[in-house]
């Protein structure tokens, strides 16, 4: 039986928008993939440490709050630290260009704004699992 | 990227307990990765340490808030817990979301909890194809209690009873029919009952309809050796949980060592090894009759043979 595209959806700190994560993971279900929903509030740590324990594909998290320029580097802080080279980041919500650009120089393989059809999140994201290939 | 480390090289790590590891090694299992499968036969047998927990119930009756809180008393007595979760994928997409996670937050953050949420992938029967090499691997891992939350049970689906050391059936209150809830087998295969939301004021009636339907039952019970407990608990303030544990442990005592416990585990190993060789049988049948398949289905829709007929046909030559 072939596994499908594993993903945790992540919202971390105090943003409560929840619409936008909520949609994504109806979207990603609704094409096929297992997805997990960390819930409101999560630290960079939890969220690093379920990823790991669920072994996902994907970890993507949905800030709509401004705070991206201080989760992310956390995020791949707490990766490195354990060892994780093969987990696809990617990031959604609201945020400004600038911001974008530095967050792929981080490492976050795509980063999905408001207005993203439902279809164009499920492509990138089979295609960015494609992309690393087995593991 | 990474190279594919062997599953093999994944057992040394995965006996120091290294999440990683542990957690590739469950989704080669999941996956169904051939490769996978000579690690997953040395981790069978180097394992078997473990308290294997089931714990099941009607959707909504409380069993993943339950699970955090029983993992929570676990781990204050400094047991390392590993839990895999069920749910149903979704027939139509076959994706899934995995929502008992999120009820277990509380429990984020702990090293020595391991939580893996797994999706059904079409499996009947409350658990997942993987699950129980799940439990294989969390067990090698060094976690001494392995909890597993079934999908919402309808009423048939008591495959757990076959793969758990101790069975644990969960009703709420107030969902109706309280003895709707636990008919047909429910009742036959827990070895603690629990009534969930004891705070709640209904849960009282809950708790004296269960219990009479047990003691009319006493007679008939397939397990005379041991006396299944009803307990009433709530899981945001740990009432019951005392006695709960307590229960768990004298249900553990009580299949260590003895024939009814010996019995049990022939059960499982009989129940594991019939549910392999189907899955194998399916998995061989499928590859092989592949080809030959839209002929025999063409047969079958002009009705030049029948059903019973054909399929015998398709498997004698699809398995030879
Ligand atoms: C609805 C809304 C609210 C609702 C939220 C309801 C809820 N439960 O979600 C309420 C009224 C509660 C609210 C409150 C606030 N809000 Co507000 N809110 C919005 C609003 C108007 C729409 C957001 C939304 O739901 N969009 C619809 C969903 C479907 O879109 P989405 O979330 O963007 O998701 C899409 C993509 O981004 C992507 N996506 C999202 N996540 C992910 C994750 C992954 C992995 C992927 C691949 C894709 C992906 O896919 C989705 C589908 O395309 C936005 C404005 C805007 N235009 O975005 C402001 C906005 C987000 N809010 C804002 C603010 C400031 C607030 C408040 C602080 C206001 C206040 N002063 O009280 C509070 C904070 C509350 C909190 N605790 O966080 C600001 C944020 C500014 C910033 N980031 O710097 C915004 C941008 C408005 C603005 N222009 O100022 N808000
Ligand atoms: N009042 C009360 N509510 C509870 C208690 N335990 C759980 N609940 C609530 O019951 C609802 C369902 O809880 P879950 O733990 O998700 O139930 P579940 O059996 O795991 O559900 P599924 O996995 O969907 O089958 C939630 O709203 C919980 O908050 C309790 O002890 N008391
Ligand atoms: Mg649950």
């Amino acid at each position: 039986m072939r596994q499908p595209i594993r993903v945790l959806l992540a919202k971390v700190g105090l943003d409560g928008h929840d619409r936008g994560v909520k949609v994504v993971a109806r979207t990603l279900r609704d094409a096929g993939m297992d997805v997990i929903y960390s819930g409101l509030h999560r630290t960079p740590e939890e969220v690093v440490s379920a990823a790991i324990q669920e072994d996902v594909d994907v970890l993507g998290v949905s800030l709509l709050s401004g705070v991206q320029l201080t989760v992310f580097p956390k995020i791949f802080k707490l990766l490195a630290d354990k060892g994780i080279n093969d987990l696809i980041i990617v990031a959604g919500g609201v945020m400004p260009d600038e911001d974008v650009v530095e967050l792929k120089k981080m490492g976050v393989s795509e980063v999905l704004l408001q207005d993203t059809p439902p279809d164009a999140i499920v492509k990138t994201l089979t295609r960015l699992v494609a992309e690393r290939g087995p593991r | 990227m990474s190279a594919y480390v062997p599953s093999v090289e994944l057992i040394p790590r995965i006996e120091r307990g290294e999440i990683h590891a542990i957690a590739r090694l469950i989704s080669r299992a999941e996956a169904g990765i051939p490769e996978a499968r000579a690690a997953l036969a040395q981790v069978y047998r180097r394992a078997g340490r473990s308290h294997v927990i089931g714990i099941t119930g009607v959707p909504g009756s409380g069993k993943s808030t339950l699970v955090a809180t029983l993992a929570a008393r676990l781990r204050a007595r400094g047991s390392k817990v590993g839990i895999v979760a069920v749910d149903p994928s979704s027939p139509y997409s076959g994706g899934a979301i995995l929502g008992d996670r999120i009820r277990m937050s509380d429990l984020a953050g702990d090293a020595g909890v391991y939580i893996r949420s797994m999706a059904t992938h079409g499996a009947m029967g409350g658990l997942a194809q993987a699950t129980l090499d799940a439990v294989d691997v969390l067990d090698l891992g060094g976690f001494d209690a392995i909890i597993i939350e079934t999908v919402g049970v309808g009423q048939d689906e008591v495959e757990i009873a076959k793969a758990s050391d101790t069975t644990v059936v969960v009703s709420a209150p107030g969902l109706g029919d309280e003895v709707q809830a636990i008919k047909a087998g429910m009742l036959e295969i827990a070895d603690i009952h629990l009534v969930s939301k004891c705070d709640r004021s209904d849960a009282n009636r809950t708790l004296t309809d269960l219990k009479q339907m047990l003691t009319l039952g006493a007679q008939t019970a397939a397990k005379p050796e041991w006396r299944t407990p009803v307990i009433g608990v709530c899981s945001f303030t740990g009432q019951g949980f005392d006695e709960f544990l307590t229960a768990l442990e004298g249900h553990r005592g009580a299949s260590q060592n003895t024939d009814i416990g010996r019995r049990r585990r022939l059960a499982i190993a009989a129940f594991r090894l019939q549910k392999t060789a189907e899955n194998l049988l399916i998995e061989r049948f499928t590859q092989a009759a592949a080809g030959l398949r839209p002929v025999f289905a063409e047969r079958l829709r002009l009705r030049e043979s029948d059903p019973y007929s054909l399929a015998t046909d398709l498997l004698a030559a699809s398995l030879k």
